[in-house]
């Protein structure tokens, strides 16, 4: 089994590790630096649950290894709010909506539509709710999703402010 | 949308945001996966690829010799603790015991034969798939029609009926159904389901001295403390409970199973802390699952549509070991509760199968309302009513009330009929009309589906779990409030409903109270989500308990300040004296007293500011409802796009709006996955063919349409006037989408009631032809196994048919019968709908009088009755679970006795006996 030094960014703070070749991003994520937060809902890139942000992209934990992050910026959902607790547009939009029931799934939806929204461009509701169709939640029935992706999307699809 | 700022002071009916959500979005809940304890090892099972076979040998030494691995249990490791299975109920799961890993023998893909320990998740897999088990495959019982002619699944038992209930052929019924005007007859097939919550199943168990600690994903961690404490059975034992945080549940987490509960022994065994998470191909192989189920339904009508007599014949697959065996006896109560109906009978019996057992989901009797709509919509166009019309010639109405149905349920307060005026006022049928007949003109095929049902919501006092719910509320000496609760959310926000509950009857703020649940060392028993039942009895629970300490703020408040009780209130945390301003005082100000200084309170008053009560609200509350739903149907590709879907639900007072429609929309969700999507399904080998959520398809954002909703809030009888929600949308989403589907297909001809309506299902109807070799494969999946009927099987299958006669047929024999040696000790099982019971009946005979006594785990009572010839008649009163006439007809052959027991509302129960 082969072992790997590597060096990143989680949530800002700099960390090494030394990973086995086979792990994942999320069972590193989750177990060795704590990060629960990620959730792991089917290990095979359907559900959308470990989603984090990878050097600003969206990109599916379970589907990735550890080993492959060395030199990378990750965020995951611990590193969205603001230090002093305020919660990032993304988190306060399905706060404000209704997203949220059992806050399995709410991780990645919230790290999909936080890529995509904090990019330079603000992309429109059908953009959002395209990139949601990636997301399974099995309590909401996506309406409360569907409001705060409207909600956080371009009216006009625009460049912006 | 309102915000948590309030300007009436009145949460209750507010879309107040939920309080969980700050710690959910953020990351910082805290699930089962999420707890770490120092020396926690990691489990991983070795499992059946075999549907069915002997288990020859298993070799475990070299997954134990890998490096990291401390252990590998098998059976013999696992038994000495004689661990009991138990259903919700806490009675008996089956009439087999029910074995944490496979014993001598496997009987489903994914049955767990051995567990692996390691120090990691990795390792354990790794080793689990060093372990090399020799199985001796046989061939499989997959659907229910196998069951029903094959050999039993488990030795021991006489065939592969689960459990049945009621009678097969009614002579009276019969009459009224051959002689009715129109008689409708079709089968409704249910697909396999899988409940899918996005966190699958975990624990991790450690003991520590005579304290068990469990953390695990459940529905109610008393329920399971409980269950623990009974399964385990140890003396000197005490059992604790914690979920924090669980990732959706629907049925699947009300009661540890055999994973849980080998992790669970296996860590009291190693005397170490065991964690096991599974996987999601585990959770779609080896989780329990729901719902394969079909059901013959005749209905009678007059030629204008009026319904005059019915019989329900259904039969559910429960798998090989199911979380209880069972025969939904729910679904007939409930069929024609909401309507008119003079005259019913059913018949209906679970089946054993070589297949992952049968748990519970969302509305699991969901099948009456998916049968009666969908059949109500086809007598309609039979018989040319419209289908609104023929609904509102039968449905019991709030002039019709109170009555009691058929099947002995009261109804005081059901309003679907109004519930469907309401929905008809914000849809607009004829206009759809016009528009459907000018788009069919186009070949777009445009359809409207109504369904109206009624649910059971906030049971309890009749059955062993569900009982009353508790609240224990205090005042903080901070003046801050906090409540304990037995309530229990995974989804539901509870922590913020009842906040919203408790801040307006006590008078603080909502953001003054704090909930806590989730962890069986506070609060007390409830049963946590099942049967919609949190809103309105944990509610009640609120409400009292606020009361209680209202009263007690009042009483000191008064006290301390010289004031009448009368004129005290409490406003946002604020106790004013009418017309005494200079008495205002803070809460705060008050609790320091009540908890610091006793000498200042009234006399003979106990410190502090603490309350606590527990809610018994009538047995059952009924939630009504009347759904439409608009689709368009492509007919070239079969796909069906929902358009428009509107919910008018009657859910009595509502606490939270939003949390209201967050349960309607999750259940139509679901609905959606079943009617269009999800198929847990096997080969016929028992091979499961969804294993992952490329196979298992769930409903993504794209399936799911914008609801609409129309509250139409009839308080119920209960504390607060609340009613359950949180099945509904799951049982009546079904027929609303079969019936727009049927609808827009009507030109085609008549949609077949077997779900799920993939696009190919629909395209064979448009196009009139077979698209799959689905009915082929279906057909070699029934067929008889490949190896002929043993004798020994033959004669276990004929025991069973005897078993399973008619009473007319009993009674046939019966009158040939000599007289039969009737004295004497009887070793007995009665199949309940509950499960299996054992009792010992023990007889005397004074000529034709009977005299005797009925022993079982509730207790002894004796009875009398009479005897002619073989057979033996009498009846008993019980009060548990509910007051009910017991009428027992028994016939005795040889050594052997058979018969039915009448059980009021039940129907009747199957008894079969041998001499002790
Ligand atoms: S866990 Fe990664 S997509 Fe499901
Ligand atoms: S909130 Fe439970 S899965 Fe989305």
């Amino acid at each position: 089994m082969s072992e790997h030094k590597i060096e990143l960014t989680i949530n800002g703070r700099r960390q090494q590790a030394t990973v086995e070749g086979r792990k994942t991003l999320c069972d590193f994520l989750r177990v060795d630096t704590g990060c629960t937060g990620v959730h792991v809902g089917c290990e095979h890139g359907v559900c959308g649950a470990c989603t984090v942000i990878i050097d600003g992209l969206a990109v599916r934990s379970c589907l990735m290894l550890a080993v492959q992050t060395d030199g990378c910026a990750v965020t995951t959902v611990e590193g969205l709010a603001a230090p002093d607790g305020a919660l990032h547009p993304v988190q306060q939009a399905l706060r404000d909506e209704h997203g949220v029931q059992c806050g399995f799934c709410t991780p990645g939806v919230v790290m999909t539509l936080a890529a995509l929204t904090d990019g330079p461009k603000r992309p429109d509701a059908d953009t959002l709710l395209d990139a949601m169709s990636g997301h399974i939640c099995r309590c909401t029935g996506y309406q409360g999703i569907r409001r705060a992706a409207c909600k956080l999307a371009s009216k006009t699809g625009a460049e912006k402010p | 949308m309102s915000s948590a700022h309030v300007n009436d002071g009145r949460v209750i009916g507010k879309r107040m945001l939920r309080k969980e959500d700050a710690r959910l979005l953020t990351g910082r809940g805290t699930f089962v996966d999420d707890v770490v304890l120092p020396g926690m090892l990691h489990v991983a099972f070795v499992r059946s690829p075999i549907a069915r076979g002997r288990i020859r040998s298993i070799d475990i030494s070299s997954a134990r010799d890998l490096p990291g691995v401390l252990a590998v249990l098998t059976p013999n490791d696992l038994d000495p603790f004689n661990v009991k299975l138990l259903s919700f109920f806490f009675t008996p799961a089956m009439s087999v015991p029910v074995p944490l890993l496979a014993r001598d023998r496997v009987a489903y893909v994914g049955d767990p034969v051995a567990m692996v320990v390691a120090q990691d998740r990795y390792i354990a897999e790794d080793a689990a798939a060093l372990v090399i088990v020799d199985y001796e495959e046989e061939d499989p019982v997959v659907t229910i029609a196998d069951a029903k002619r094959a050999p039993p699944v488990h030795p021991g038992m006489e065939s592969n009926v689960a459990a049945v209930m009621g009678i097969e052929k009614d002579d009276d019924l019969e009459e009224a159904l051959t002689n009715a005007p129109y008689l409708l007859t079709r089968t409704v097939r249910h697909q396999r389901l899988s409940q899918s919550p996005m966190e699958t199943r975990g624990v991790l168990a450690t003991k520590q001295g005579d304290e068990l600690l469990v953390y695990v994903t459940c529905q109610s961690p008393h329920l399971v403390a409980r269950y623990l404490a009974l399964a385990l059975d140890k003396p000197h034992l005490s059992v604790r409970v914690i979920a924090k945080d669980v990732g959706g549940a629907f049925g699947l987490k009300n009661h540890p199973w055999r994973e849980e509960m080998s992790v669970i022994v296996g860590s009291m065994l190693l005397g170490s802390p065991l964690k096991w998470i599974e996987d999601r191909w585990e959770n779609l192989v080896a989780a329990n699952q729901a719902r394969e189920q079909e059901m013959t339904v005749r209905v009678a009508f007059d030629g204008s549509g009026k319904l005059l007599a019915a019989h329900s014949d259904y039969s559910l697959n429960n798998g090989a070991y199911p979380q209880g065996a069972e025969a939904n006896i729910a679904v007939h109560m409930f069929i024609w509760a909401a309507y008119k109906m003079p005259q019913l009978g059913f018949f209906t019996r679970g089946w054993h199968t070589n297949t992952v057992g049968n748990g519970a989901y969302r509305g699991p009797w969901g099948m009456e309302s998916l049968a009666r709509e969908t059949m109500l919509d086809i007598a309609a166009r039979e018989l040319s009513i419209d289908p609104i019309e023929i609904r509102r010639r039968n449905l019991i109405t709030k002039a019709d009330q109170p009555c009691t149905t058929p099947m002995g349920l009261p109804l005081e307060d059901i309003t679907p009929a109004e519930c469907l005026d309401k929905l008809l006022e914000v849809i607009d049928v004829s206009a759809f009309r016009a528009g459907q007949a000018a788009a069919r003109k186009q070949g777009k095929y445009l359809g409207l589906g109504i369904a109206v049902y009624i649910e059971p919501t906030g049971a309890a006092g009749q059955m062993a779990p569900m009982t009353g719910e508790l609240a224990h509320l205090r005042i903080e000496p901070t003046g801050k409030v906090t409540a304990l609760m037995s309530t229990h959310s995974q989804g539901h926000g509870t922590e913020s409903t009842m906040a919203q509950v408790i801040a307006d009857q006590l008078g603080v703020a909502y953001e003054d109270v704090t909930v806590f649940e989730g962890d069986s060392s506070r609060g007390g028993f409830g049963p946590g989500a099942a049967g919609s039942r949190q809103g309105v009895i944990g509610g009640g629970a609120c409400r009292r308990a606020a009361a209680l300490l209202k009263e007690k703020v009042k009483r000191v408040a008064a006290h301390i300040l010289d004031a009448d009780p009368e004129s005290i209130t409490v406003e946002n945390g604020v106790v004013i004296v009418a017309g005494a301003e200079s008495k205002t005082r803070s809460l705060r100000q008050i609790a320091e007293i009540a908890y610091g200084e006793p000498a200042r309170l009234p006399p003979d008053t106990e410190s502090g500011l603490e309350a606590q009560y527990r809610y018994d609200p009538p047995p059952v509350t009924f939630t009504s409802a009347a759904h439409a739903c608009i689709v368009e149907i492509d007919a070239d590709t079969g796909f069906v796009k929902i358009k428009r879907w509107l919910s008018c639900e009657d859910c009595g007072t509502i606490i939270n709006p939003a949390v209201v429609e967050g349960q309607i929309a999750g259940g139509l969700a679901q609905a959606i996955g079943a009617v269009l999507l999800e198929e847990a399904g096997y080969d016929s080998r028992g091979n499961p063919l969804a294993v992952t959520y490329k196979d298992y398809l769930l409903p993504a954002i794209s399936d799911v349409p914008d609801f609409e909703y129309v509250h139409a809030c009839t308080p119920s009888k209960s504390e607060g006037g609340f009613r359950g929600v949180g099945e509904g949308g799951a049982i009546i989403g079904p027929p609303t989408l079969v019936n727009a589907i049927a609808d827009a297909l009507s030109p085609f001809g008549e949609v077949p009631l077997e779900l799920p309506l993939t696009p190919t299902r629909i395209l064979e109807l448009i196009e009139r032809r077979p698209l799959t070799g689905k009915t082929e494969a279906a057909t070699t999946a029934t067929s008889a196994p490949a190896t002929p009927m043993t004798a020994q099987a033959g004669a276990a299958q004929a025991a069973a048919n005897a078993t399973l006669s008619s009473p007319a047929a009993t009674m046939t024999s019966a009158s040939h019968a000599h007289s039969a040696v009737i004295g004497g000790c009887w070793n007995m099982v009665l199949a309940t709908p509950v499960g299996p019971q054992k009792i010992i009946g023990r007889f005397n005979t004074e000529g034709d009088v009977l005299k005797g006594v009925l022993e079982s785990d509730q207790g002894s009572q004796s009875f009398a009755g009479t005897i002619a010839g073989n057979r033996l008649k009498w009846e008993m009163k019980v009060t548990e679970p509910m007051p009910i006439t017991l009428k027992y007809d028994l016939t005795v052959e040889g050594n052997k006795l058979s018969g039915k027991v009448k059980m009021g509302l039940f129907g009747s129960a199957n008894l079969t006996g041998e001499r002790a």
